[in-house]
């Protein structure tokens, strides 16, 4: 992920303060998370068999990932045959040089997009604007992201942190630098807001030549590729234009048409909370007199090998970026989306991050760490992934360091810097624990001195102080009381094993 | 029936309170309770952190101490822990025989895993009982913590045992399935994002005017306690334990 747009960033705690403190932030986030928690919950709730659909997307997609190589030779193959062209990129400079390429191409210097991740993660509307091509994002939310020189806070609604105000005064601002002006007189009404974006967008579609899109699901078997909206700007961005081009994370194939099935169904209620999502667009290859005359596959790997390599992580990659994690996270509603440093936030981010980039950096080696481990994220997800098993996995390879595989390769990790003291309190306290006789001093030391405790802590543990009261010491632990009313009757045993 | 009393380690050194109740409640409902004497602390906080490696040895250890036969069961009041054993037990043992170093540590924690109860499933779904027998006059309202309401799927078991409790007026908690913010070293490692959970849960309890929050783990009653104290509320944290051994004789001190 060399997009470039949040490199720099700091760990997570720092980043997630300033949020915090935010309150109109904050109540964005809180308004618009609980609204969709909750028709999520009802949209779930209608399906009977929505663990079993829960069990099959999980398992179609485990399926597709051990036999990844098989499944993309056949997708390949599909997608030549039905007339398209497949591009391998192995990481993002890769996969921007090739859609660079393509477009210098065609001669043109403007693109339009269809809303996607992978092309967000590979910074390609920057890498674009560097060879002297214009990227326009078509979604709703993207286009207020992007007029309003932002970074996405959201899978699904990227601009979730912004409120109506701040959308009409980015419209009144911005848009008449890019193409067609906000209406004079632009309210914040949200019909108002969706006709000055249509009007400036229509403009748009006409006259591109190229689109741009990702892919929810590629279909091995007929290489057909899938792209399920809202709005239907995306549908317009595939089918006007003259050639396409999708870049698509390695990990969204799957095996055949009928797994489709599973996954239409799971991804709209997860995400929107719809039974079914407005526009379901799917197109193979290229067909005489409809549609694109030329179509690219862009198949991006970034990562994604590397972690299909890590036993415990790779279940990340059966993600459907489908947001439902991000809606019931009570760290991501409180931290935004900025916090986490990446195109991906909230609980999948946390775990999906420092696999693709590894966990070099100080917000890579903090994000696992950016979690209660409440469950929340693993309750709603609609494939299964065990989200907070992946972050405590990832905090033993930051702690610990250990095996992991970077660019194909077996690497041995170092511990990131700055756990030495932890480590060294982890270990004491693991050793008193495994002498209860070091546990009992302990406990009568603290228990003697109770009336020494200072309120605040010192060190890390000022940071618990500094907003909460500290519990008193009781004068006597519960072992003592034991042994002091029961030790008599019924120590016999026990007492034997206390060494 | 005899059973061992894990307490864990923060309930034993911070909070002897919550162990007496439990020994007092068990007792009272015919149960034969032992202590044993040899338990620490079930690694959770060192799995949680990253330390799968130094938590080996405490689940080795809290085998050997609970292991026994002469037990039926292994009643602990603490949700977390509970799920500690229950859930990560296991998948410690694999993840070491996934890394080649045997299957050593699945067969020392096997006998314990299916033997652990957090005290409420222990009291609904081994004993049989919903009504304990408890009076308790005052407003009482429920935070299912994390790990009791998800690791372990505790469901309406607790809220079905306060409700049998004579006296006592149980109100909804808005938000009630929201994490607290605790989350171990959560607290310190994101300290404000976790703070800002807790007053959000303070404030809920307090909207409902109850005059005690009640959840089944001393852990997240400490830090929400914390939070009560700093913002100065009238709600006050009482482990579920206490409130189920209070009885008109022997009233919760
Ligand atoms: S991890 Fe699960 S819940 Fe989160 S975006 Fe991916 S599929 Fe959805």
């Amino acid at each position: 992920m060399s997009g470039g747009t949040f490199v720099g960033m700091p760990a997570f705690p720092a980043a997630a303060r300033e949020a915090v403190g935010d309150a109109t932030l904050r109540a964005n986030l809180r308004h618009a998370t609980h609204t969709i928690r909750d028709k999520r919950a009802r949209a779930v709730a209608e399906l009977s068999d929505w663990d079993r659909l829960r069990e099959a997307g999980k398992r179609i997609k485990d399926h597709t990932l051990r036999h990844l190589d098989h499944y993309l030779v056949r997708l390949e193959e599909s997608v030549e045959r039905a007339g398209g062209t497949v591009h391998w990129a192995a990481d993002a400079e890769e996969a921007n040089r090739i859609v660079a390429d393509l477009v210098r191409a065609t001669g043109e210097t403007e693109v339009v997009k269809v809303k996607s991740m992978a092309t967000q993660e590979i910074g390609l509307n920057e890498a674009l604007e560097a060879e002297g091509i214009r990227a326009y994002e078509t979604d709703l939310a993207e286009l207020i992201v992007q007029l309003g020189h932002d970074r996405p806070s959201h899978i699904l609604v990227p601009a979730i942190h912004r409120n109506r105000g701040e959308i009409r005064d980015i419209f009144r601002k911005e848009m008449g630098h890019w193409g067609r002006p906000a209406p004079d007189g632009l309210t914040d009404t949200p019909a108002e807001l969706a006709e000055a974006a249509r009007l400036h967008l229509r403009e748009k579609f006409l006259r591109a030549k190229v689109g741009i899109s990702g892919a929810n699901f590629m279909v091995a078997e007929t290489g057909t590729l899938v792209v399920v909206e809202s709005e239907g700007n995306g549908r317009m961005c595939l089918t006007l234009p003259e050639t396409l081009i999708s870049v698509v994370g390695i990990e969204k194939v799957v095996p055949a048409w009928r797994d489709l099935e599973v996954f239409l169904q799971t991804l709209p209620r997860s995400s929107t909370a719809e039974r079914m999502n407005p526009y379901t667009s799917m197109w193979t290859g290229t067909t005489d007199q409809d549609g694109p005359s030329a179509f690219h596959l862009v198949l991006l790997d970034n990562g994604r090998t590397d972690t299909l390599a890590d036993e415990v992580g790779r279940q990340a990659l059966r993600c459907i970026r489908c947001s439902a994690c991000l809606n019931v996270c009570p760290v991501y509603e409180r931290a935004g989306g900025h916090a986490y440093g990446s195109v991906y936030p909230g609980p999948i981010g946390a775990i999906l991050s420092p696999q693709l980039r590894g966990t070099g950096s100080d917000i890579d080696a903090s994000l696992p760490y950016a979690s209660s481990l409440c469950g929340a994220c693993y309750e709603v997800c609609p494939v299964a992934i065990d989200i907070p098993e992946v972050l405590v996995h990832l905090r033993e390879r930051v702690v610990q360091g250990g095996e992991a595989t970077r660019g194909g390769n077996r690497v041995t990790l170092r511990p990131a810097k700055g756990h030495a003291a932890e480590r060294a309190a982890m270990r004491a306290a693991g050793l008193a624990f495994a002498r209860p006789g070091a546990l009992r001093a302990g406990q009568r030391l603290a228990s003697r001195t109770r009336r020494l405790h200072p309120r605040t802590l010192p060190g890390p543990g000022r940071a618990w102080s500094a907003t909460r009261e500290l519990p008193e010491v009781p004068a006597e632990p519960f072992r003592d009381w034991w042994r002091r009313t029961r030790g008599g009757n019924s120590g016999g045993t026990t007492e034997g094993s206390d060494r | 029936m005899r059973v061992a009393l894990f307490l864990t380690c923060v309930n034993d050194t911070l909070y002897p309170d919550t162990g007496r109740a439990v020994v007092k409640l068990l007792t009272r409902l015919g149960v034969d309770v032992d202590f044993p004497m040899a338990q620490t602390c079930c690694g959770q906080a060192h799995y949680n952190t990253g330390y799968r490696h130094q938590a080996e040895p405490l689940a080795r250890h809290f085998s050997d101490v609970f292991g026994s036969d002469a037990y039926d069961a292994i009643v602990t009041p603490s949700g977390s822990c509970g799920a500690m054993v229950r859930e990560l037990y296991p998948r410690m043992g694999e993840r070491a025989r996934a890394e080649g170093r045997g299957d050593g540590l699945a067969r020392t924690v096997a006998p314990v895993v299916p033997k652990t109860y957090e005290l409420t499933e222990f009291l609904v779904d081994v004993l049989g009982v919903t009504d304990v027998g408890a009076y308790y006059p005052h407003t009482v309202t429920y935070h299912p913590t994390c790990h009791g309401l998800r690791a372990l799927g505790l469901a309406d078991r607790p809220t079905r045992l306060l409700r049998a409790v004579e006296g006592l007026e149980l109100v909804e908690l808005p938000g009630a399935d929201e994490c607290c913010g605790f989350g171990g070293t959560f607290a310190v490692k994101n300290a404000d994002v976790s703070a800002a959970m807790g007053a959000d849960k303070v404030r809920n309890a307090e909207s409902t005017g109850a005059e005690v929050l009640c959840a089944a783990d001393n852990s997240c009653l400490m830090h929400i306690g914390g939070t009560m104290a700093r913002l100065r509320t009238a709600v006050r944290p009482v482990h579920i334990a206490e409130i189920l051994a209070s009885t008109e004789e022997e009233p919760l001190s």
